[in-house]
């Protein structure tokens, strides 16, 4: 089947495709319609339409250069740092149209927090990482920001290992640590969605598991969206999938339907290893 | 021979001529250095400090000249390094890739070369002709005009050594622009920008020909900066080519003052470099 057909038949999560737990049925927070990307003149998401629910974790897999990254940089256009990288169509946050020209970029990028492939703590203390986007848009009182910065701590697993060196540099934790310490300096902003590109793929398998034991905890409050080259992290981490290949959306489903019966032969293929 | 007998041989020759061609350079260095202990040390006294130039054949020191100099460096090295670091910032963050911001970079490159002659003689058409007298702000904005490309330079490679992930990870916080320059990317950057600005303090605190043109020399304390003033660089000139011993004297002292300050500001610089705030 080709690409064109297959877009055709991806199901947008209907209410009767729902898995029947007893809890409210998830919010669509986010809807990606008709989304194209370019770098320059090379078109790299084509006509990508797809929801992202609320207080549920949605993964995109695929391989490398599949787009995947990018659709994620598309929803918080931090893209729009480099000139040449444009994109068309439409997300509708909440109804509104992000990708609108007059909108506020930092506004809408403290809403929707992102933690990157490789951790990135600012040459700042622990204590300095989290209050940084704090500070951005809120002017607490000394007590207030202290006790936002722990619970960010608390929320990230990471308190007990750095609340006797809160004054420490945020260099000076191991990798897992400062990835943590990023997860911590989105949640601190409470923003509404949270962006993860390849939050693991630079992380020991303890702390891989730690970060997959954070998504599970961070779920009920957020709409989260996690790109991932491992399947397995997928499978456990999500709800939704979302297969790509090279800036085509080819399916997206339950995660537990993507893995057990994908209804497109190329996703079958990737996800047993015949390809990709 | 085997292969790798000609190339330990190779290495063994190589290693030779790159060991004696350190040594070359590092004998001159050596020797300068020595001859100005030799000479210099027995003028370092209490008067160097306390007295003014004298007039030939008669005692005194270097004070107002050591003052002149501290005076148009510390003067020249604030307005260049706001300068500097304000365009060294705008190359690394704002112009990327841009046209123009390649032409600054090109004229940058240009003034960082340009002889300092020159500076001096476009600074005293531009100040002392119009003002109709030399004066320390005009030997000032002279050294700040050196300050200026070295500062540029150096803000603008330190900067562009900040990883952009930094910068998108600041930005993802919603951070606006300028705040991601000032808390994020400065402070990555700071030590290269610090030791920038410190080797430019270096390079003018022993510049004669800007100050030749521009503040010329005075022979007494003056504290004015509108009138000319003392300098280390023009009284050493001065002093070395007379035939007075007494003013020879006080030139190889002034030398060897200024040759120990560049010294100990380099090393400042190469211990800001290689000293982290940041390491456990």
């Amino acid at each position: 089947m080709s690409p064109a057909t297959a877009r055709q038949a991806m199901p947008i999560s209907s209410p009767d495709s729902r898995r029947t737990e007893a809890q409210p049925a998830p919010r669509q927070k986010v809807l990606i319609r008709n989304v194209d990307f370019y770098y320059g003149a090379f078109k790299a998401l084509k006509n990508i339409t797809m929801p992202l629910h609320d207080r549920r974790v949605t993964a995109f897999i695929g391989p490398s250069g599949c787009g995947k990254s990018t659709l994620l940089r598309v929803l918080n256009r931090i893209y729009e740092l480099y000139p040449g990288q444009r994109a068309t169509g439409e997300v509708m946050v909440d109804n509104e149209n992000i990708l609108s020209p007059g909108l506020d970029l930092n506004l809408l990028r403290a809403r929707i927090g992102m933690v990157f492939q490789k951790p990135t703590p600012f040459p700042m203390s622990i204590y300095d990482n989290i209050a940084f986007g704090v500070r951005l848009y809120e002017s607490l009182p000394r007590h207030e920001l202290d006790e936002r910065v722990e619970s960010a701590l608390r929320r990230a697993a990471l308190w007990e290992e750095v609340k006797d060196k809160l004054h420490q540099s945020g260099l000076s934790l191991s990798g897992g640590q400062q990835q943590r310490l990023c997860i911590a300096r989105a949640v601190a902003v409470q923003p509404e969605i949270l962006l993860l590109d390849e939050p693991a793929s630079a992380l020991d398998p303890i702390s891989t598991q730690r970060i997959e034991e954070l998504i599970a905890e961070l779920r009920p409050d957020y709409c989260i969206a996690i790109v991932t080259h491992n399947m397995q992290q997928a499978a456990r981490t999500s709800d939704y999938t979302a297969f790509m290949y090279l800036g085509e959306l080819i399916e997206f489903d339950e995660t537990e339907r993507i893995f057990t019966r994908p209804k497109q032969k190329h996703t079958e293929d990737y996800i047993t290893g015949r390809f990709g | 021979m085997n292969v790798y007998a000609r190339r330990r041989i190779v290495n063994g020759a190589v290693m030779t001529l790159s060991v004696a061609a350190t040594a070359f350079g590092v004998l001159w260095l050596v020797l300068v250095l020595w001859t100005l202990l030799e000479n210099g040390v027995a003028a370092i006294t209490p008067a160097l400090f306390s007295q003014m130039t004298p007039p030939p054949g008669s005692a005194g020191g270097l004070l107002n000249a050591i003052f002149g100099s501290a005076v148009m460096t510390l003067v020249g090295t604030l307005i260049g390094t706001p300068t500097g670091i304000l365009a060294g910032t705008f190359l690394a963050e704002y112009s990327r890739g841009s046209r123009f911001g390649e032409v600054v970079r090109f004229i940058n490159d240009i003034l960082l070369s340009a002889p300092s002659i020159i500076i001096g003689l476009f600074v005293y058409e531009l100040m002392v002709v119009p003002m109709g007298h030399f004066s320390a702000w005009a030997g000032a904005v002279a050294l700040a005009i050196i300050v200026i490309p070295v500062v540029v330079r150096t803000t603008e490679d330190m900067l562009n050594l900040v990883p952009n992930s930094l910068r998108e990870a600041a930005s993802a916080l919603g951070s606006p622009k300028w705040k991601v320059i000032v808390m994020v990317s400065y402070r990555a950057a700071i030590q290269g920008m610090v030791t920038g600005v410190m080797l430019a303090v270096a390079r003018i605190a022993g510049e004669t020909a800007p100050l030749l043109f521009t503040a010329l020399n005075n022979q007494f304390w003056s504290a004015d900066l509108n009138a000319p003033m003392a300098n280390l660089p023009v009284v050493i000139f001065q002093f070395a080519m007379s035939p007075y011993a007494d003013w020879q004297t006080l030139a190889w002292g002034g030398a060897l003052l200024i040759t120990i300050t560049v010294l100990i500001l380099n090393i400042g610089a190469r211990a800001i470099a290689s000293w982290s705030t940041f390491k456990q």
